[in-house]
């Protein structure tokens, strides 16, 4: 079970999440609401990576290859005049699922440094693609407009695309918590603790190993389909091994191999360049020390210094 | 127990080769297992045991050469289908989930052998299915009461024996033991050395061992490997009143 103080700390999260929309539109602040929009969706984005990261071993340094498809989903078909939120979120899923599927049927052949520069640099070539589309606007981006949903849920309203964020968020940890705990997950976080022996006691783990990178491409995805929806832009930027390295910071700081972790490593990431760089846009020389300090002492991140101990489900 | 005449061999390795560039590590070799047997292989170091293993075990793939297993012929298969036909392997260095407890990670064997496991949505580590022949199986290897300990806590020859309780959880037709006792203390080592007894003609037995005693106390046969080749095979008697096999290995201790 978790400890009380985790327990505390997510319960008092969410209903700070909850509450910030009637706040900020009581302040006057709507700036504020983007931002925990923002931190929410790259949430999604670092609990999915995290599927990965810490949980399969699977160090996938491109993970901002679904943000892109996922967005991209939204802004192409939103250039032909397909605004149906239902369809664009369906090509999204299946855009992420078939680029997901390839690549991880690609580098899940390699080990160690190999699998990283294969992501890396297959979500390279994506990002270049993203640059040669002319049409979609090639490296300037595309705008696009909000998908539609229902009558009476207006994803123009920036209050229930907020909410639409959220649900998303407490869904994606909700499937990754039943997710890792299951059959599946045990022969995911058996691969990578020691994949020769998965492989001696009868367990073919690399369909395993695809299937759950394909699951969090997916999830990315849908982080992509909401990131467009907020932004009402899309660029191969969100495609940027940058982006990859920066979804994967969030996770080291959150906690790697945590359910909530990369959720707070998220907020603290984008807090962080939210308020620093108001002082500096060097504000990397002061994040890199700290992140250095956090793998060095806290291996399991923002989330591990909390106290408590679990294995596994925390 | 069934006639193994009638049966034949569980295993029957023939014309089996492997070289590592110029090195030899299996030699021609010819080998085989009856049911409810043990064959222990013995060799001095760099023999290429561990070799042998791996290649019946499917982690190496041979050069050339036959291995059948139950009827069939395996060589063409990876591990883990190897697996699924009923053999298990034990590892000379200890390896098992570290940051599992010591009941997952026999539960996780059994898993493996209980269908597929694309079930993503029931809790694994509560399901009886897993965990109770897990907890019956920890209570026959001496186990029972570190179940929930992390396994990485566990002493080194408590590790030895859950690396053998999670080979029998697959349920093997044959078991493939390298060196159980590897870095035991003489006390563990025969502890390990009367499990071993106590399971004897339950299952089939390839088993490597550096330790004499255990060696021509348990086995049925002995076969001995010098540079991937086997010079000798025959009963405990047999082997200790061969030549050969005194210069080649024994030396002075025989």
């Amino acid at each position: 079970m978790m400890s009380r103080a985790k327990i505390l700390c997510l319960l008092i999260g969410f209903l700070v999440l909850v509450a910030i929309p009637p706040a900020t539109t009581a302040l006057d602040a709507d700036f504020y609401m983007g931002l925990a929009a923002r931190m929410m969706i790259f949430a999604i984005a670092a609990v999915s990576l995290d599927l990965l990261l810490g949980y399969g071993g699977m160090v996938s340094f491109g993970h901002a290859a679904y943000l892109g498809t996922g967005s991209y989903a939204v802004a192409i078909l939103a250039f032909y005049g397909i605004t149906d939120g239902f369809l664009q979120f369906a090509v999204a899923v299946g855009a992420s699922a078939l680029v997901a599927l390839i690549i991880g049927f690609i580098c899940l052949r390699t080990k160690g440094v190999y699998f990283i520069m294969i992501t890396l640099a297959l979500t390279q070539m994506l990002y270049f693609l993203g640059i040669s589309l002319e049409e979609y606007g090639g490296d300037d981006g595309i705008n696009t407009d909000r998908s539609e949903f229902f009558e009476w849920f207006d994803l123009g309203d920036d209050t229930n695309l907020y909410y639409l964020i959220l649900f998303f968020l407490v869904l994606s940890l909700w499937i990754s918590w039943r997710l890792i705990n299951s059959r599946f997950g045990m022969v995911i976080r058996g691969s990578q603790s020691n994949d020769d022996r998965m492989q001696a006691i009868g367990f073919p783990t690399f369909r395993y190993k695809l299937t759950m990178f394909v699951i969090a491409g997916v999830i990315c995805g849908v982080a992509g389909f909401l990131l467009a929806n907020l932004t009402e832009f899309v660029t191969p930027e969100y495609m940027h091994w940058f982006r990859s390295g920066e979804i994967m910071i969030m996770v080291l700081v959150g906690g790697m191999g945590t359910l909530f972790g990369p959720v707070f490593g998220a907020i603290a990431y984008l807090l962080f360049e939210e308020v620093i760089s108001d002082f500096t846009e060097h504000w990397m020389i002061i994040f890199g020390p700290i992140l250095v300090l956090l793998v060095l002492f806290a291996r399991k991140g923002v989330w591990g210094m909390l106290p408590g101990r679990e294995r596994g489900d925390d | 127990m069934t006639d193994p005449i009638l049966k034949g061999p569980i295993l029957k390795v023939q014309g089996l080769n492997k070289h590592f560039g110029g090195v030899v590590a299996t030699d021609n070799l010819d080998f085989d297992v009856e049911p409810g047997e043990i064959h222990a292989v013995i060799g001095p170091n760099g023999a290429g045991k561990t070799t042998f293993v791996a290649q019946i075990a499917g982690m190496i793939k041979s050069d050339s050469g036959s291995i059948m297993f139950d009827g069939g012929e395996i060589a063409g298969l990876s591990a883990h289908a190897r697996s699924r036909r009923g053999l298990a392997r034990s590892f000379q260095i200890t390896s098992i989930f570290k940051e599992f407890t010591v009941i997952e990670n026999v539960a996780m064997s059994i898993q493996a052998h209980d269908g597929h496991s694309f079930r993503f949505w029931r809790r694994a580590n509560t399901d009886p299915a897993l965990m109770d022949p897990a907890r019956a199986l920890l209570d026959r290897v001496g186990l029972g009461a570190r179940a929930e300990i992390v396994a990485s806590n566990l002493a080194h020859g408590e590790q030895r024996q859950l690396e053998i309780a999670m080979a029998l959880a697959t349920g093997p037709k044959l078991l493939l033991l390298d060196e159980p006792t590897a870095g035991m203390g003489p006390e563990d080592s025969q502890s390990m050395a009367a499990f071993l007894r106590d399971i004897k003609g339950e299952y089939s037995m390839l088993l490597i061992e550096h330790d004499m005693d255990t060696v021509f106390a348990l086995a049925d046969r002995i076969t001995v490997l010098v540079y991937g080749r086997a010079i000798a095979t025959g009963t405990p008697e047999e082997i200790r009143g061969n030549d050969e096999v005194r210069a080649a290995y024994l030396g002075e201790e025989a």
